[in-house]
Formats: C-alpha cells, structure tokens, sequence
C-alpha cells in the first residue's frame, strides 16, 4: 500500500495576464516601443509580452518622479505619505492569491513559498515602512530627514514582488520617489503592483516601473536624474554599478551575493539541523543571495548528517510549482539552469563526489535535481562561487576554530547559520562570523524589522528595520 | 647663549608599534613656515602601506575582542599621554605651521579632549545603534554595530595634529585598526603622536602612521584588497571619485566626513542581525 500525493492544483483562474504590457509612468500603462516574451520557466508557455525600456522611457519616468517629487511627494507630510502605504499594503493584502499565483506563473517557485512566504512578507514591508514616514526624526544615529530624491531601482528575479517591496516601501517612506525596474524575467508582480498603487490613488510619478533588461538597469544606473541608486542582483553587477556611480552624487545601497556557510557543530539536534540545511539550500530552488550554500560539518557528525539528509532530500517534491504540495519548483530560466550544470560540472572535473536526489523532471521547463557535493575542498569552484541553484557543497572540520575559519574563508559575507545546543558556543560562533545576517538554529527568516545586508563583497548598506530605512535618508555625519 | 648641540630627533614611519624607516630609502624636506629646515620624514612606499596593512590585519582580531571598556580606557590613556607631553607638540605645530602659540595651544586642547570623548563611545555606541527586532514570529532578533576591519586613512593637511585623531579615534574605538597617512607638509605633530601612542597600551599595529605623499599612498589604499573601509576626508574632494572607482574592486566603504559624530564611528561598522528560534 503506498500513500502518494494526489495532484493539489492551485487555480490560475484568479489572473488575468494581458498579451503585451508597457509601462507604468506617471500614474499611467504607457505603451511600450520593443517588446520581449516572459515564459512560465515551469512549461516554457509564453505568459505575455513585456516592453523594453530605451533612453526615452527612462527619460520619462525619472521625469515623471522628479516631478512627483517636487511637486507632491516632497511637500506632503510623512503622515499622509504613510497613509498611502497603509493602502498599498492592504491592497496587496486583499489581492495576495492574485499575486502569489501570479509570481509563480513567472518565476517557477512553488505556489506553498509565493503565499506563504513571497506575498506576505511585501504586505507586511508596506505596513512597516508606513510607520515610519511620520516618524523619522526618530530614525537615529548618522541620519537625517532628509530623502535623496529620486531612487532608481533594480531587482532580480529571485523573489520579484518581495523585492520591490523592500525597495519600493523604504523610499516612499522616507520621501523619495521611485523608477523601479524589475528583473527581465520576471515583471508580472510589478506590473501587477503599478495596478495596486492605481487603486490607492498614490500620486502619480511617486513610483514609476519601467520594464526591460540590463540595458535599461544601465540607463536608469546613469541616468543624471536619479539621486540614489539601490540595486539587488550579483556581485559582479553590483561592483559595475560602484563603479558607474563613483563619479557621480549618487548615493548607493547594493545587496550582492553570497555564500554562507551552514555550520553543524556535533552538539546540534541532528535532526532539525537537516530540515535546516534542507531550507537553508533549497528554498526557491537555491535561488537566494543569502542561501546556505556551504555546508560546513563537525567531522564526528558528518558521516549521521549526510545520511539523513540523503534520506530527507529523497523525499523533497520537485515539480509542479503550481500544486500546493510541491516543495521545489523550476528553475527560474534557461541561462541560469545553463550556470548551475555549468558549476555543477566544475565539481565534477575538480574531484568533489556528487549525490542527487532521486526524483522525476519533468520534461518540459527548466529543472536542476537537488544535489550536494561531498569531498569538497575551500579552493573548488562550487565553495567560492555563487551557484544560485539547488546545490549544496559539503565541508568538514575538526575543532570549532577551524569551522569558523573555513565559513569566513570568502569574499562574500552576507549570511551563515550555526546549528548547536550550547548557548554560548552559538554565541560565540554568530560574534566570529564575519556575515551580516546569522541565523542559529534556524535559517532563512526574514522580517520587515529586521535589518538585511552583507558585510564585504555582499553589498553596502541594509534594508529592513531602522538600519534599512537609514538608506533612504540623507546622512548627517558625512558626505 | 649655550654653546649645547641640540640632539635632533630622526623622524620615522609607525607600523605595527615599531619605528621603521621607509624601505624605499626615501625621505622629504620639511622645513619651518620661515624656510628653515627641520627634519627629513620618510617618502612611505606602497610597500611600507603593504607591511602597515599586514600589521593592522594581524592586530584587528585581538583589538576587536578587547572589552568596549578595555578599548575605552585606552583611548582614555592616549588622552593622557598627549596631555603629559602638550608642551611639544604646541612647539612642533608652532615650529612647522607658523601659528601662535596660543592657537597651537588650543588645538592639543581640543585634540586631547577629542580623544576622550571618543574614548567614551567605546561602550555607548551599540546601545544607541543597535536594536531588538520585534520580528513576526517565534524568534529572538537582534541587531548590533561590529567593527569593519582595517581601515586606511588619509589624514586632512591641517589641523594636523586634531585632524589625524579626528580620523584614527572613531575608526578604532568600534575595534578596527588603521593605517593612516598624515598630513605631508606637517608631519612632525603626528610622528610624536606615534611615540604618545607607543607609550599608551594600544596593541602593536592597531594604529599604523605613515608619512609621505597622498597622491602617491591613497590610490594604493583605494586598490589595497585587504583594506575594508577607506576614510579619504584629507583628500581632495576632486579626487575622491576616483578613489571611489578604485575601491569597487572589493566595494570598500569609502567615506569623508565634515564633523566629529557618531555617525563617523558608525560609518566603519557593519550591523550584524542574529536570529534564534524562542521556544521550550
């Protein structure tokens, strides 16, 4: 007798997505010029066409915002600014099923992290955030109330509507208006969002959302116009973008890539350490900057961790992102699937000892099978560099010193976990991690409250909690 | 009128609590505000830089680990140290910039009161920057300022004595350590300072000075891989962008700074968030 799974399909029924989309600038869907197709990466079924934004409509947009801000958005108190958000949040609130199904349509993710996870997390940045617009001459230490201006923004693809929240929520907050461009694959939630800030009658040109590729994220990056620059995507783009705006006012946050080591000491309960190495590596498919990417193993539990979570890997439902019970959906495109077999090979060639979990593809879309590597040395190309897919390398050490050692042996540094039962060991390890986010005995939680953000290559600045929304604001102790 | 030789003091560089001299071999005239000249500095290399970062890399674990109130105390002693030892440096400043006396006076007043008030941030700074967060959920969430790493620095041309602490207090009272370049035309103050800092309980290469040219060391710092923030508030602001450019390579933290506020200590911090799950 065996006990599967029946299908468990979401509805797609509560979408609706148009054929061609354009912009959205200065409180209206203008038409676009180019337009390019955005594919469900789980069938490979073309959902739509989205503008590609060239210089005239980053033109007009940042146009749109100057005058937004000037006019409006700068002139009106910070109490009604956060009446605005509060609308916005509710709206997305009441809209959530729309934008869950939506997300996973586009980005692949299973439908159980868009709802649960994804949508709720942007409401809650928005009613956050709202909070603080009348209140920032609380916001503390080295800062101002002053807005920059203008904020041009960029986001990736991994978690789209969440993304833009922590971009989108933050300015407005503070006073800046926003030229927001989502990632190329995946601008359904924006523009899905430009119809939520319709509905909450926000002024229009306080955000604008124009669509396209790198190419636009260039325009808008130098675009003389815009005031701040915030920018989430990878390393290599975010140290062009350092570059591009050093000779310029612009101020800038950047949230870059990562690494993080997940470290097991032999005192862990062994057991909710694998659920967390599980969720650590492949939440949204391993598509996470802060993904526990390293998993760093006390020698005397490594052999008892790396048979459960082969046991616990064995049972991860990959398929379907639409059904409700899947736990890894499809890999968000054909370029990045190309990237992780890439990597995924380096391991291979370079001597490291791969194990997939058994599990069916299916045979249309992009699919990776979860998958560790054991027998991986810190110079592999799979323990430097950023997989961004459902790939785990495995590590070991023998005392405490040289866990931490081989965790912090990476020019990223954005998150780590630590898995002990001794409070003070777990102490002692979250002060040693040179990482902007640690999670102990658990992984991959995150809050409005709580300020996001990587220490060296992973990025400047925080977003989320008082930290994040300093950002946004001018600086007081220095230029 | 004596008919004594004075004995001159040979000025030299302060990498990881010792007197080296360049290993270049080269030195600069710095004369008086009357022409007349004082002493030979050393012209520091990028390899002094190179052997000044060493230092501070090495010294950064053990200076962050000192208590806050360890680290204040000793800011505490320098303060005590420059006091003790006014006199020489109201006659340095007099001799190299041509100031009066009574403005020499003042700003080793207000350097050795700088460094007090730095001193005590050392302890008050995370309780003014950190946080608790109230996260949604099941956890006990907090976050805290930590130190950065090794910070380079150019120190502004004058004042020269308050302007070097004004960069080297607030980077290394949150546990970095610094190598700073101090002002090219008046050197001496910041040299002597050395010898302040030599007898004051600072570990070996937390504060690492370097004399020479800021054309020829900052463009070093801006590269130097191992550096991770970059205080440029001595440089020129046409200059700036430039160093901005230079330091994408590992996206070091670069700064200038207008005032003395806490915001300046933060600027060289990272906010580290801690989550872990409350429950029985």
């Amino acid at each position: 007798m065996s006990f599967d799974y029946a299908p468990a399909p979401e509805s797609r029924a509560v979408v609706s997505i148009k054929p061609k989309y354009g912009h959205f600038i200065a409180g209206k869907f203008v038409a676009g010029s180019k337009h390019f197709p955005t594919i469900n990466p789980a069938t490979e079924e073309v959902l739509s066409h989205i503008a590609l934004a060239g210089k005239a409509e980053v033109d007009a947009a940042v146009k749109a915002a100057r005058k937004a801000y000037t006019t409006t958005w700068s002139k009106m108190s910070g109490k009604e600014r956060g009446k605005y958000l509060f609308r916005i949040a509710r709206i997305m609130q009441e809209r959530a099923r729309e934008f869950a199904v939506l997300e996973t349509l586009d980005n692949g993710k299973p439908i159980r992290e868009s709802r649960d996870v994804d949508v709720p997390l942007a409401a809650a940045h928005f009613f956050y955030h709202a909070g603080w617009a009348d209140k920032l001459e609380f916001a503390g230490l080295g800062t101002s109330t002053k807005p920059h201006g203008v904020a041009g923004q960029i986001i990736p693809w991994n978690f789209p509507l969440l993304m833009l929240a922590w971009k989108v929520a933050p300015a407005l907050a503070a006073g800046n208006t926003v030229v927001l461009k989502p990632a190329e694959s995946t601008s359904l939630t924006a523009l899905l969002f430009a119809e939520v800030c319709q509905q909450a009658e926000l002024p229009a040109g306080v955000v604008n959302i124009v669509t396209g590729d790198g190419t636009t994220g260039a325009l808008i990056v130098n675009h003389p116009g815009i005031d701040k620059i915030a920018f989430t995507g990878s390393t290599e783009v975010g140290k062009i973008i350092a570059r591009a705006v050093a000779t310029t006012h612009k101020s800038v946050t950047l949230e870059l890539g990562g690494k993080a080591a997940n470290i097991i000491f032999e005192d862990a309960a062994i057991d909710e350490a694998v659920e967390g190495i599980v969720n650590g590596i492949f939440f949204n498919q391993g598509h996470v900057c802060c993904a526990g990417s390293r998993l760093i193993l006390q020698e005397s539990v490594a052999e008892e961790v790396l048979d459960k979570l082969k046991v616990r890997m064995a049972k991860i439902r990959v398929g379907d992102p639409m059904d409700k019970n899947t736990d890894v959906g499809a890999i968000n495109s054909k370029e990045q699937l190309m990237k992780i077999i890439e990597l995924a090979a380096s391991g291979d060639d370079e001597g490291a000892q791969r194990w997939s979990a058994p599990c069916d593809l299916p045979s249309k879309g992009f699919w990776f099978a979860p998958t560790i590597f054991t027998g991986v040395t810190q110079a592999h190309r799979i323990a430097r560099e950023e997989i961004f897919g459902p790939v785990l390398s495995v590590l070991t050490f023998r005392t405490p010193q040289e866990g931490i050692d081989k965790a912090n042996n990476t020019p990223f540094g954005l998150s780590a976990g630590v898995w002990s039962e001794k409070g003070s060991r777990i102490l002692w390890a979250t002060q040693q991690l040179s990482a902007g986010v640690i999670w102990a005995n658990t992984f991959n939680k995150f809050d409005p409250t709580s300020p996001f953000g990587g220490y060296k290559e992973s990025g400047w600045g925080r977003e989320g909690g008082r930290h994040g929304l300093s950002a946004y604001l001018k600086g007081v102790g220095h230029e | 009128m004596s008919n004594r030789i004075d004995v001159k003091k040979t000025y030299k560089l302060f990498i990881n609590g010792a007197f080296p001299r360049t290993e270049s071999g080269r030195t600069y005239e710095v004369k008086s505000a009357k022409g007349v000249f004082i002493a030979n500095p050393c012209l520091a290399s990028r390899k002094d830089l190179k052997d000044a970062v060493v230092a501070a890399r090495a010294a950064q674990h053990g200076w962050n680990k000192a208590t806050a109130y360890n680290k204040g105390q000793i800011l505490y002693r320098v303060a005590e140290m420059l006091e003790g030892r006014r006199a020489q440096f109201v006659d340095e400043i007099v001799l190299v910039t041509g100031v009066t006396k009574v403005k020499a006076d003042k700003e080793v007043s207000e350097a050795v009161d700088r460094l007090v008030w730095y001193a005590g941030w050392s302890d008050k700074i995370s309780a003014l920057s950190g946080a608790l967060n109230p996260v949604a959920g099941p956890y006990y969430n907090f976050t805290i300022p930590e130190s950065m790493g090794v910070i380079a620095a150019i120190a502004p041309e004058a004042p020269s004595l308050l302007g070097l602490i004004d960069v080297i207090a607030p980077i290394i009272v949150s546990g970095n350590t610094v190598v700073v370049l101090a002002s090219t035309k008046a050197p001496l103050s910041a040299m002597s300072f050395a010898e302040v800092i030599a007898t004051s309980d600072v570990p070996a290469g937390v504060i690492n000075i370097l004399t020479g040219k800021k054309d020829e060391i900052a463009p070093w710092m801006a590269s130097h891989m191992d550096i991770d923030g970059f205080d440029v508030t001595g440089l020129a602001t046409k200059k700036h962008s430039a160093m901005r450019e230079a330091g994408a390579e590992n996206l070091k933290r670069i700064f200038s700074f207008k005032s003395h506020d806490p915001g300046r200590i933060l600027a060289f911090m990272e906010a580290k968030t801690v989550w872990h799950p409350i429950g029985l």
